[in-house]
């Protein structure tokens, strides 16, 4: 079985963002890039499948310009086999994201797809949900736990009541949620290793996906400043400052 | 910056290792086992070990990358960044059976080849006064003398010893008669050999050794005898540039520190750093710390393609130096009082930054190297 996991370049998560001043978009100019810390996680799961004898190889997929191949080569420092750069300079969509990953699923007849459950750039959480449907197979969200079965995975989710577990077929789509594991730290001989694993580079426009959106950002901009707090004497004072302020 | 996916593999693996875990080893005066033995596990500190002997190949400008990031990170790459280039003596000038014995487990971390024992209390970089005496008895040195100031000789397998095998007055050149060893600490300790602890301002490790009757096996002997000074001076080179690195990084973590509490710190109804008078001291710590790091780029670079870079790496190490405390200074005034609490590591990264400009050379040394080797002025001693 093959696992295909999706990469995605973001802005790293100790940097702090910075929104352009004309509200376009995002300071990007000469700030730290990284793996996006859900599809880490979905990596070092595929990567403990794969070791453990119940896959035979890892296929890490990203969809960017050329710079994304830094975060794909961090993914084959970890561990995965090879690579597949599917080379736009759009900033993809959800969709056209999922419609692009489903041309390469095509190609690949992987068994599983593991995802991040969300970017942490732009929150989305859509191209998990969005792929499967394309591709017409199972789902499972969220995932905290994750077990394969011959032809099924047993998968626990992380919803909003609790825990949920449920059995999807294979082939499926899987996002991956923060608890799953811990991914591994890069060794050195390992980045050395990856330099020489293969990586494909495939244009947007060979796969025939249009990086074409229906969604339109309007404008970015911080989250206000916030107010100084007071000090309260007891819970009567703040359901009544609560009310002042019509907050409740 | 150059090596950036090996820049941010080793950050990320130093996260691992916060303020609060060098605050505890500072506090006890305790080495870092876990920090230094996880790095080396990861490959990190075999860096510049030729793939054939089980590293990573890579030359010295990836080397100081690394230590660079490690310093950036907070954490203290002191306490093993010897196990990166003490190896090149015995690499460069050790025999085939000796580096096949050696460098494939020096690789793998299993052995620590970190302790480097060339001072002594009488002679400091006046090495060829070095009075450490090894005398060949059968297939044996017998050796005796003391050595001072050095460093995680309790945190090593293996040392690299420099003594006199022949008296100083007896050579042509007083930089001849001096020898090299390979020193097993396992077994050399209470079999001829005391290491007693310094306790100094900062959590470093350092050592005296008292060498009494000491019997290292001839076979430990690096490349000829007499001829052992010489061994020992291009390491210094590289041990200068990585430690010039080092100082980069800590300059690095002292300048993103003070820029972003000085945007953040709000006293009088506006951030301490829109005055002036704050950000006008970080803005020279970076120029410094950009200028200096460009120095240590050109002598690793030099370092690397084989050209004589004494002078380039004295100066990168002098400049790094230098950038480093005033970064660190600049640092502490701007966090004022939080700058000596000990919970945001400034303090302590301002002890440790201090000792670059005394070790492994001192700034007037560099300073005298340049001025008589480099503009031809007379010599001063």
């Amino acid at each position: 079985m093959k696992i295909l996991v999706g990469i995605k370049r973001v802005v790293d998560y100790n940097v702090r963002i910075r929104v352009l001043s004309d509200g376009s978009g995002v300071d990007t100019d000469g700030v730290k890039m990284s793996v996006n810390p859900f599809d880490e996680i979905a990596l070092e799961e595929a990567l403990r499948i794969r070791d453990a004898g119940n896959a035979e190889e890892v296929i890490v997929v990203s969809a960017g310009g050329d710079e994304c191949q830094q975060q794909l080569r961090t993914g084959l420092a970890m561990g995965a086999d090879r690579a597949i750069q599917i080379q736009t300079s759009a900033d993809l969509q959800p969709l056209s994201t999922a419609r692009a990953f489903l041309k390469i699923i095509e190609r690949e007849d992987p068994g599983l797809v593991l995802l991040g459950k969300q970017a942490i750039d732009d929150d989305n959480s859509q191209t998990a949900q969005m792929l499967a449907a394309l591709w017409d197979r199972p789902q499972a969200t969220f995932a905290s736990k994750l077990e394969l079965d011959g032809q099924s995975a047993t998968v626990t989710r992380e919803v909003d009541a609790g825990l949920e577990t449920i059995e999807v077929d294979l082939p499926a789509v899987i996002s991956v949620d923060l608890r799953l594991n811990e991914p591994r730290f890069v060794k050195l001989p390992d980045i050395m290793k990856a330099k020489r694993k293969p990586l494909d580079v495939i244009p947007l426009e060979e796969l025939g996906v249009a990086a074409e959106g229906n969604l339109e950002v309007g404008h970015y901009a911080p989250p206000p400043q916030r107010e100084k707090g007071i000090m309260v004497e007891d819970a009567a004072q703040l359901v009544e400052e609560l009310k002042n302020r019509g907050l409740i | 910056m150059d090596y950036p996916e090996i820049r941010e593999a080793i950050a990320k693996l130093c996260k691992q290792f916060p303020g609060k875990y060098w605050q505890q080893l500072d506090r006890e005066h305790a080495y870092p086992t876990e920090f230094v033995r996880t790095v080396a596990e990861a490959g990190y500190l075999s860096v510049m070990i030729p793939e054939e002997y089980g590293g990573s190949g890579l030359g010295l400008p990836a080397a100081c990358a690394v230590l660079e990031e490690i310093q950036r990170s907070g954490c203290n790459g002191g306490a093993c960044h010897a196990q990166v280039y003490t190896m090149g003596t015995l690499l460069r000038h050790g025999s085939k059976k000796q580096k096949e014995h050696y460098l494939p487990r020096v690789a793998s971390g299993e052995l620590r080849l970190q302790a480097f024992a060339v001072t002594e209390p009488a002679s400091g970089t006046d090495t060829t006064r070095i009075r450490t005496r090894a005398v060949r008895d059968g297939n044996d040195y017998v050796v005796n003398g003391q050595k001072v100031f050095i460093s995680r000789a309790e945190h090593s397998d293996l040392m690299i010893l420099l003594v006199r095998t022949t008296p100083r007055d007896q050579v042509k050149k007083t930089t001849e008669g001096m020898s090299v060893l390979i020193v097993d600490l396992r077994e050399a300790v209470g079999n001829g050999l005391t290491i007693k602890p310094i306790d100094t301002m900062m959590n470093h490790s350092s050592t005296e050794l008292f060498i009494d009757n000491l019997r290292v096996p001839v076979e430990n002997l690096i490349g000829e005898a007499d001829k052992g000074f010489r061994y020992i001076l291009d390491g210094m080179n590289a041990e200068r540039i990585l430690i010039a690195s080092e100082c980069i990084g800590d300059a690095r973590f002292f300048i993103e520190k003070a820029s972003s509490y000085a945007t953040e710190r709000v006293v009088f109804a506006r951030p301490i750093g829109q005055n002036q008078g704050v950000q006008f001291p970080i803005a020279k710590a970076y120029a410094q710390t950009e200028a200096a790091a460009l120095m240590v780029n050109h002598a690793a670079q030099l370092f690397e393609v084989g050209k004589p870079c004494g002078a380039e790496a004295n100066m990168a190490k002098m400049l790094a130096a230098e950038a480093a405390w005033f970064a660190g200074d600049t640092c502490v005034q701007t966090f004022g009082g939080y700058g000596f609490a000990k919970e945001y590591d400034i303090e302590r990264k301002f002890r440790e930054t201090r000792l670059y400009q005394v070790a492994p050379i001192s700034t007037n040394l560099i300073l005298s190297h340049i001025a008589t080797h480099v503009l031809n002025m007379p010599k001063s001693f």
